[in-house]
């Protein structure tokens, strides 16, 4: 592996987490869309640094990609406010408007800048190890490293001295706010945090790829734990799979780079989705099929209780007998006849006679009584 | 009451309007330090706001409001609150041990963690409600009744002067409606003061001691003797009130014949719908 295949995994890793960890509580307080929003948004506070300061490399275009989240979900939250819109529809009315405003400003302005639409979608990981980060004539690595590591950094340190108040302001804001821990402020100043993780990954891996990364690790993660700190864990260590994974995916299928880590994103998010324990779909119809297979059972110990003894026992307490009375097919009532005696709850006398042993009468008396 | 007993919660003229249309219309409220009071009133008629005021989490249009003498503002650990179970998300992934541990978080404050005296304050509430053997429970696995419970604990561990409480009772089984009585028989005890919205008219006066009839503004106020009555009833309810709450009010005003109703010239219509 070269030294540009290296960095541009690193790179892809760093991005990848930095961008899933502030995902977890996008996804718990069920703002994902938000995150959509952003990333385009911001495009429109970079423009607007950009006319401002003339200058494409300086850092404050980060603070003016990082006013222009805040006011993407103020704007949001005003239209919203009036109570003639949804917060849907609202962030879907919001950020398209802010981001065909950049669209313009920059085809009208700024169309010999490097600022294109492409670049903004997909991004150019592929490109990122040739820019270079270089102080008083030493190679410090490629530049896109040294911003995304400083902002990885930002978001951990945001996360663990806020963890709580995070926390909290997600799962219960009313009473984060009679506590006097300002929800709402914390939500600002968060919602600036992912603002600038999306302008800064953006520029690197282009921002459908800051969408997928934020959200699909969070939702995975969350399917896997119901612990908080596990579920962060697992949110970063799921992104940076996909980084990893959707680069060699790319080089394999010699196809785009953005493109094949999206789809990684997905892949690992179905994953979970399908075979999650407890709570993934296999996992619920496995549950679903054996509570159904008990709850059969249960019905047989109990025709089999209420029958024992009489005058119609012979009749009732039969294999043959049991297709037509409890309405199952029959290799239903094979299955199920075996899966009963399996457990001892019953033995099979000569000629299909079913008797419940004590163990199954129990078992019937106990499903009675519920 | 004698006169000169510490006010536990006083609001004058409190008005909250939601755009423009009012939900509390010029209320007054005095609690008495050290009791239970219960608030009660139909549908829309601004209970769950007026808590919600008292905690500062909706700003009035105008009135004033003290908690023991200060402004929620100045000093917010005297005050616990239980929201409405249904407010938050029972999905959220934590445990119900962390859960009750959020009570200290305004003690704790900005940046602190909490550490293991959290942890012991949060087992002692858990036990008070009952729950010690849900406490490393996923909060997705309880019942509603013990989200209630879980809730209560929560604000236990705030150890504060004044529960306020929004729907306690709403929907949870006979054994959390008892365990949740005793134990703000026993906050009384220890002298705390607890404001709860209450829906079941006709247990009351069998857990209260003070009632606050409320619909818009204020129909009545004082000690469930004096003024949880059928006339005060029909006017805060207009006329359909439930049969049981009017036989256990009928009880009640057999008992103590005076009522010292306030506020007696509303009509008997809803102006809340």
């Amino acid at each position: 592996m070269s030294t540009i295949e290296l960095e541009i995994q690193l790179l892809a890793v760093v991005v990848a987490v930095a961008c899933a960890l502030p995902g977890v509580f996008l996804v718990l307080r069920r703002t994902a869309l938000l995150s959509d929003a952003i990333s385009h948004t911001v495009l429109l506070g970079i423009v607007l640094a950009f006319f401002a300061i003339g200058d494409l490399t300086s850092p404050l275009l980060i603070l003016g990609a990082a006013a222009m989240g805040v006011v993407t979900v103020a704007l949001v939250q005003v239209i919203e406010g009036t109570g003639l819109v949804r917060e849907d529809a609202a962030i879907g009315l919001v950020f398209p408007a802010l981001f065909s405003i950049a669209v313009i400003l920059i085809s009208l302005y700024a169309g010999d800048v490097h600022l294109d639409t492409d670049a903004v979608l997909l991004g150019e990981l592929a490109l990122a190890p040739f820019r270079r980060f270089v102080v008083g004539g030493r190679d410090l690595g490629p530049r896109g490293l040294w911003t995304m590591g400083g902002i990885l950094l930002l978001n951990l340190l945001f996360l663990f001295a806020f963890f709580k108040e995070l926390k909290l302001s997600t799962f219960d804001p009313g009473l984060a706010a009679a506590l006097g821990l300002s929800p709402v402020l914390l939500h600002y100043a968060y919602m600036a945090v992912v603002s600038i993780t999306a302008v800064g990954a953006f520029d690197s891996v282009g921002s459908i790829l800051v969408v997928a990364f934020m959200i699909a690790p969070p939702a995975a993660a969350y399917l896997l734990s119901d612990r908080l700190p596990v579920v962060l864990l697992l949110s970063a260590l799921i992104g940076a799979h996909c980084a990893i994974s959707g680069y060699w995916l790319a080089r394999w299928m010699d196809a785009s780079i953005a493109g094949s880590m999206a789809t990684m994103a997905g892949v690992d998010f179905l994953l979970a989705f399908l075979f999650a324990p407890g709570r993934g779909l296999v996992a619920q119809a496995r549950r679903h099929l054996r509570q159904k297979t008990e709850f059969a059972v249960s019905m047989l110990a109990i025709h089999l209780l209420n029958h024992e003894g009489g005058p119609e026992e012979e009749r009732e307490c039969r294999v043959g007998h049991l297709p037509e009375h409890l309405l199952w097919s029959e290799e239903q009532v094979q299955r199920i006849v075996r899966d009963a005696e399996r457990s001892d709850l019953l033995e099979v006398r000569s000629g299909g006679t079913l008797r419940l042993t004590e163990i199954g009468r129990e078992r019937a008396r106990r499903a009675m009584a519920i | 009451m004698t006169p000169d007993r510490e006010l536990a919660i006083q609001v004058d003229d409190l008005t909250v309007a939601y755009d423009e249309h009012p939900v509390l219309w010029d209320v007054d409220m005095e609690v008495p330090s050290g009791v239970l009071m219960a608030i009660v009133g139909p549908n829309g008629a601004g209970k769950s706001t007026l808590i919600k005021a008292i905690l500062d989490l909706v700003k009035p249009a105008a009135g004033r409001i003290l908690v023991h003498g200060r402004s929620y503002d100045e000093d917010r650990s005297v005050v616990a609150y239980v929201p409405q179970r249904g407010s938050v998300d029972w999905d959220f992934p934590t445990s119900v041990l962390d859960v009750v541990m959020m009570g200290r978080y305004g003690d704790l404050g900005w940046f602190r963690r909490p550490g293991s005296r959290e942890r012991r304050l949060a087992l002692e509430a858990l036990e008070k409600v009952d729950m010690t053997r849900f406490a490393r429970r996923q909060i997705s696995q309880l019942s509603g009744g013990q989200q209630q419970r879980v809730f209560l604990a929560r604000a236990l561990v705030q150890d504060a002067k004044v529960y306020l409480m929004d729907e306690p009772f709403q929907g949870v089984d006979a054994t959390t409606e008892k365990a949740i009585v005793r134990v703000l028989k026993e906050l009384r005890s220890q002298g705390a003061t607890v404001v709860a919205v209450h829906h079941a008219l006709q247990t009351v006066p069998e857990y209260f001691d003070e009632v606050m009839i409320l619909n818009v503004r204020r129909i009545a106020c004082g000690p469930v003797d004096e003024v949880f009555t059928e006339e005060n009833l029909r006017i805060a309810y207009g006329g359909v009130v439930p049969f049981r709450a009017a036989a256990a009010a009928a009880v009640t005003e057999a008992r103590v014949p005076t009522s010292s109703a306030q506020g007696p010239e509303l009509s008997p219509h809803d102006p809340g719908s």
